[in-house]
């Protein structure tokens, strides 16, 4: 089934002018969120994965950062162009955002009233107070918060970090937004609370159909969450299609890496399998495939031209010479050069 | 909370007994004899002896120190050996005059203080900025007599708009009720007077706020900018707030806590402290009171001075500890 695309971005770029020079973030990487989707946004850190979601927000740090090039388009209208005012009314309304650290992400003076009814009666001028308060109550019963008459008085420090994030999620959905841009949501919570925060983006994403961009460098979360993936490593996007694709073929080298890094409980190894090297500083690599370096299947051609990404597959494309290379000796799969 | 305070009343008794004993000891130690300095130096020696019979300064040190505390319990703070009036009925205009004048120089720097610091935080880097900081870092560098002189010279002599000394018009003085005058000439209706007061208070209440409101403004600025930085901040704008409510609800509330102890130490200061500013401006309040006491080695005036500048030191300080709990719900005491 073919759904709207809610959010495409087109072409972004996201520089911060240091003192070392400009640094490209993000470096020209479209993509596109579906209506209703759980879109997953993977790689180490450092490739720039926050910076995109921030980008869409409007909220890079500025200075030193901003949006260069490139259209965030949300259903056709292009964020990017829009000033600090305009993006206001977006932010919270439109476009809602998580943050990893739910320990540091609410503000610690404030009661929890106070921070979830903040947004609705920022973007519902004319909500009286008790009405905003039915609201964010009804939200944290959706979340899953228990007594939450009570916690609307209690302050953040009160709280577990699970039932934070919790809070934080019912503060980003108090406005329904559409899209909800979730950045490491689950990265600061111990394993059995992630499980749980991750069922309920899922529940939540179903029934409220809001669309998920989950950012994380998780592959489980997103194996277990997504329909689709974009891999993203330095600023560019290595890879993107279905989730299940991606897992049992993986194209491009870095995703293979990062699959085979993960550890499978039913093989007993010695050592784990890691990507060698590390991630390259965001600008350092010119001339190139980004990922040459640390490429097990590099060659003279990877070190001098940057690869474009290449189609894959109906739905599947990878940013690598190999998959370009292949093109003559797999069969089912069409390979078409995407530029 | 109120065992709490309760607490810190308690322990408000050995900090000042002990304060007590020192200032005690400290002003014997200054050569010069009350006597002698009343009396002149033409006195014969047997009417200091006499005198000083009669003041109780013949008895042993301990002995004159357990009688000021005896009476110090009693709540009776001594009689000035120059004026035989009690000093408790002499000190309240002096204080009066502090009080009024430190706190309007109090509500200057915070005001002006506290928000150039949040915009130049806001703005980092910005022409703002740079100008705030220098003129702050400028405030701070200020010799406060040189800063009094130079007000006077340019707004009192050369402009001539300002008076430069004193708390009112010496031919149409304030009828003292509260002796604090800007409330005793609203009591009585009396605005023409009360404009006289405020403008005798300008020059005064600007010069001492220079420095307490250039350490407000770096304070503020540095709190603010490592505030703007957390995530909360960052959450707050993810929900389309208006950037002057993040900064004015979100951030400064966390930023405030450092800047309030630095508020309540120097209005400390201002209180006990202000002796320049009010020698300069012939402000009649504690700092030169106090002063003059030990021109004439007045021991109970000076005492009983210092004692009360301690005691508001510490309220203040209590009242700053009281705040912060206020503030930040995590702070509990107990």
């Amino acid at each position: 089934m073919e759904r709207k695309e809610l959010l495409q971005v087109k072409g972004l770029e996201t520089t911060f002018f240091t003192e070392d020079g400009a640094i490209p973030a993000v470096d020209n990487i479209d993509f596109s969120l579906r209506e209703g989707e759980i879109l997953g946004i993977v790689g180490e850190s450092g490739c720039g994965k926050s910076v995109t979601s921030l980008s869409i927000m409007g909220l890079v740090p500025s200075p030193p950062g901003k949006v260069t090039n490139g259209e965030i388009l949300l259903e056709g209208t292009d964020l990017a162009k829009f000033s600090d005012k305009e993006m206001r009314k977006i932010r919270g309304k439109e476009v809602a955002m998580i943050f990893q650290e739910p320990m540091t992400s609410l503000n610690p003076l404030f009661t929890i009233g106070n921070q979830l009814t903040e947004a609705i009666l920022i973007h519902n001028k004319k909500w009286s107070k008790k009405k905003a308060e039915e609201r964010a109550i009804e939200m944290m019963k959706l979340v899953g918060l228990p007594r939450s008459e009570e916690l609307l008085k209690e302050y953040p420090h009160q709280l577990s970090g699970g039932m934070r994030q919790r809070v934080m999620i019912a503060m980003a959905l108090v406005c329904d937004p559409k899209i909800l841009i979730a950045d490491e949501p689950t990265t600061a919570l111990d394993v059995t609370i992630q499980a749980q925060i991750l069922q309920l983006m899922r529940d939540l994403n179903k029934r409220l159909n809001t669309a998920v961009m989950l950012i994380t460098h998780d592959l489980g979360v997103v194996a277990e969450t997504c329909e689709r993936v974009v891999v993203m490593y330095s600023g560019q996007i290595v890879e993107e299609g279905p989730v299940d694709l991606i897992f049992k073929d993986p194209q491009h080298p870095y995703t293979k890496g990062l699959i085979q890094s993960v550890p499978d409980m039913r093989f007993k190894k010695d050592r784990l399998y890691s990507i060698r090297g590390n991630v390259p500083k965001p600008g350092s690599i010119k001339q190139g495939c980004r990922f040459a370096a640390r490429c097990e299947w590099a060659h003279e051609r990877c070190l001098q031209e940057n690869p474009t990404l290449y189609q894959t597959g109906e739905h599947h494309k990878t940013r690598c010479f190999l998959v370009s290379g292949k093109e003559a000796h797999i069969d089912d799969r069409a390979i078409v050069e995407s530029k | 909370m109120l065992r709490y305070i309760g607490r810190r009343l308690l322990q408000l008794i050995p900090v000042l007994l002990g304060m007590t004993f020192i200032v005690f000891l400290i002003i014997r130690a200054i050569p010069g004899d009350p006597a002698q300095v009343i009396l002149g130096q033409q006195a014969t020696k047997e009417a200091v002896a006499a005198l000083r019979a009669s003041l109780g300064l013949d008895n042993p040190w301990y002995i004159q120190y357990f009688h000021y505390l005896g009476d110090l319990i009693t709540g009776d703070l001594g009689e000035s050996m120059r004026t035989k009036t009690p000093v408790a009925d002499e000190l309240w205009p002096y204080l009066a005059a502090t009080l009024e004048l430190s706190l309007c120089a109090m509500i200057l720097a915070v005001i002006i203080g506290v928000n150039a610091g949040i915009i130049s935080a806001w703005f980092q880097n910005s022409w703002f900025d740079y100008a705030a900081m220098i003129i702050a870092l400028i405030g701070v560098s200020m010799p406060i007599f040189w800063l009094g002189l130079m007000g006077q010279w340019i707004f009192g002599i050369q402009l001539d708009f300002l008076p430069t000394s004193g708390r009112e018009d010496p031919r149409n003085p304030v009828n003292p009720i509260t002796s604090l005058y800007l409330i005793d000439t609203l009591i009585q209706g009396r605005f023409d007077q009360f404009i006289v007061v405020l403008q005798h208070l300008i020059l005064p209440a600007l010069a001492l706020a220079t420095i307490p409101m250039a350490i407000i403004a770096r304070m503020t600025r540095s709190s603010m900018l490592e505030v703007m930085r957390s995530d909360y901040v960052r959450t707050a704008r993810s929900k389309g707030q208006k950037m002057f409510f993040v900064v004015y609800k979100h951030a400064l509330k966390n930023a405030i806590i450092p800047v309030l102890t630095v508020i309540g130490l120097q209005t400390g200061l201002l209180l006990g402290g202000a002796i320049l500013t009010e020698t300069i401006f012939s402000w009649p309040g504690i700092g030169r009171y106090i002063y003059d006491a030990i021109g004439f080695r007045d021991y109970p005036v000076i005492q009983s001075g210092i004692l009360i500048v301690a005691f508001i030191f510490i309220m203040i300080n209590l009242v700053v500890d009281i705040l912060y709990s206020i503030i930040d719900p995590r702070i509990k005491y107990n």
